[in-house]
């Protein structure tokens, strides 16, 4: 089985380099993160603090849009051009294409994160501003990923390239933005209304775990708990994704 | 033990809006015996590559059996004994020739040395040995279907499928890919192909299965199948005037030779008997042997039979 995942993985991380979409992206990334130092000076303000807040952001984008773009491509075009059917012919497992897909895409992301990382933290060292945390933060971000990577697999095999991007994107902002619905929660008085929006806060992901941007850029202490629960937090929900990806493609009717 | 058994396969698609079904397949059975080439002929929506995908599990019956090796076709491990060819394949552009070949070899759990050897073989075998180093993207279609043909013999299969694996070669090119069909055979591989080039199918296949509209028309050996019947005779007479001639019709005249065409038996036995009287003479008599592209062409054009449309009918 590993053997097989493995293979689908490895051919997974070879396509995504070789793709100039990847290149793309990590050059803005990199120009994004170069021009924080611009911004810095003309902003009124910490220096340091806009650099870091800048740098973080720049990963962050770019590395959802990698996690969406390549990751719904690579699995939406191996249905679309009928690559799957060779695959699938072979004694491959269905939810092993689907895990393969998704390690292959971790390893990816693995990589454009280390080089978005690397380029940020050098910006730092030059500017004597480096902190620890930092690194941190890059690993949160990078479990982020993982999980919008999840769920952009899972769309794949719902729906089509557009309306899978679409949704995952749309995603990313609701759980950036799921605070709001547990205040909503706490506002609205006991009744339906209450546990409706009490059931999708559980439900939909919740990114702000991933989120520990203000607590670095301001220099507050981490709570290595935090840490952990995001960790746990990526295990559950993107198994539980995976593991529905695995199910609606295991019935997918490949025509 | 048939090698693929499909037995009264129903298969039906509903558009995204529709609720209405579209038969794709109404009771098909066939059998692929062990050893033989069988060319699964058809029109183009016949329900061809439908059945090639029931056959690999890429899709579900509605209902009916599809069994492999005697075993439940669903069985993903049946597949180690399988090798597939899809119509006009969407390789990865973006592999060497080796690297695409490797890959697939992977799928098989085969350890590096073992990849490699088969790898080198494979490209000699399908003649691309001095372009495996080369990117997909620049292959021409031929070699591209060679390619894949040798992605689906990585595992040195007992059954080999093929989607329309002749469709869009030159004539060199599908003389190649004859040419590995008939290789496959004499290594006592059984092969399963879809085509709607008949010149070919007639060339290589041990049987045929004919299928129009999702159900399969004629299954047999091509001899079995189109002599069937004897549609026309041709008669060649000489010293006989056109007006003299009591039934038929007239192909051509040459040298005072008259070849006449004529539907029946009867109508046969009736021209002959007007010879004893008169000065002609009767040179030949040749049956008209049909086609395996004439029983194609009958077939696909006849109606569509009444249970049929019953049945889509009755699924609405």
């Amino acid at each position: 089985m590993l053997v097989r995942i493995n293979a689908i993985a490895l051919n997974t991380f070879r396509e995504a380099i070789r793709h100039r979409i990847l290149y793309l992206l990590l050059i803005f990334a990199v120009a994004m993160i170069s021009f924080a130092q611009i911004l810095s000076l003309l902003t009124v303000g910490s220096e340091e603090k806009i650099i870091k807040d800048f740098g973080l952001a720049s990963i962050d984008i770019f590395g959802v849009l990698t996690a969406v773009f390549i990751g719904i491509g690579l699995v939406s075009r191996e249905i679309e051009r009928r690559t799957v059917y060779t695959l699938l012919a072979k004694p491959l497992h269905r939810f092993e294409f689907i895990l393969g897909k998704f390690a292959g895409l971790s390893l990816t992301l693995l990589v454009n994160t280390a080089v978005m990382a690397v380029w940020f933290f050098l910006v730092l060292l030059l500017k004597g501003m480096f902190d620890w945390r930092l690194l941190i933060a890059v690993l949160l971000l990078y479990f982020q990923f993982l999980l919008i990577t999840a769920m952009a697999v899972l769309f794949s095999c719902l729906s089509t390239p557009i309306l899978a991007s679409v949704m995952t994107l749309a995603l990313y902002a609701i759980g950036h933005l799921l605070w709001s619905l547990d205040l909503l929660a706490a506002r609205l008085t006991a009744g339906w209304g209450k546990l409706v929006c009490r059931a999708l806060y559980f439900v939909l992901p919740n990114l702000g775990t991933f989120d520990i941007k203000g607590e670095v850029v301001h220099g507050l202490a981490i709570d290595g708990t935090r840490v952990l629960w995001a960790a746990a937090y990526l295990a559950l929900y993107g198994s539980a994704t995976l593991w529905t990806a695995c199910a609606v493609f295991e019935r997918k009717e490949l025509q | 033990m048939p090698v693929l058994d499909l037995k009264d396969i129903h298969k039906s698609y509903r558009s995204h809006l529709s609720i209405r079904k579209h038969w794709v397949l109404r009771g098909l059975s066939l059998a692929i015996e062990p050893g033989e080439i069988f060319g699964f002929i058809g029109t183009n929506g016949a329900g061809k590559t439908t059945t090639i995908k029931l056959a690999l599990g890429l899709i579900f019956p509605d209902s009916g059996s599809v069994r492999l090796f005697g075993q439940e076709a669903a069985q993903v491990e049946l597949r180690r004994r399988v090798g597939f060819l899809p119509e006009n394949p969407y390789l990865y552009d973006y592999l060497t020739g080796e690297e695409f070949l490797d890959f697939h070899a992977r799928l098989f759990g085969l350890d590096a040395p073992a990849r490699r050897g088969r790898v080198r073989e494979l490209l000699e075998r399908v003649g691309l040995a001095n372009r495996g180093d080369r990117q997909l993207r620049h292959y021409s279609k031929g070699m591209l279907q060679r390619i894949g043909l040798a992605q689906a013999l990585i595992n040195d299969p007992d059954l080999v499928i093929l989607d329309e694996p002749m469709s869009g070669l030159d004539p060199i090119g599908r003389r190649e890919v004859r040419d590995i069909i008939l290789d496959l055979k004499a290594r006592g591989r059984t092969v399963f192909f879809s085509t709607h080039i008949l010149s070919d199918t007639e060339m290589i296949c041990d049987r045929v299965g004919l299928l129009v509209r999702g159900s399969l028309k004629a299954v047999g050996r091509i001899e079995e199948l189109v002599s069937q019947e004897v549609p026309y005779w041709e008669v060649a007479l000489q010293g006989i005037a056109d007006g003299d001639l009591p039934c038929g019709q007239v192909v051509s005249r040459r040298d005072g030779r008259i070849l006449v065409r004529v539907d029946s038996q009867g109508d046969l036995h009736r021209l002959v008997s007007t010879l004893n009287g008169g000065g002609a003479r009767l040179v030949s008599v040749t049956p008209g042997r049909q086609s395996l592209e004439d029983l194609f062409i009958r077939e696909a054009r006849a109606p569509a039979p009444p249970q049929a449309e019953e049945r889509e009918r009755h699924a609405r």
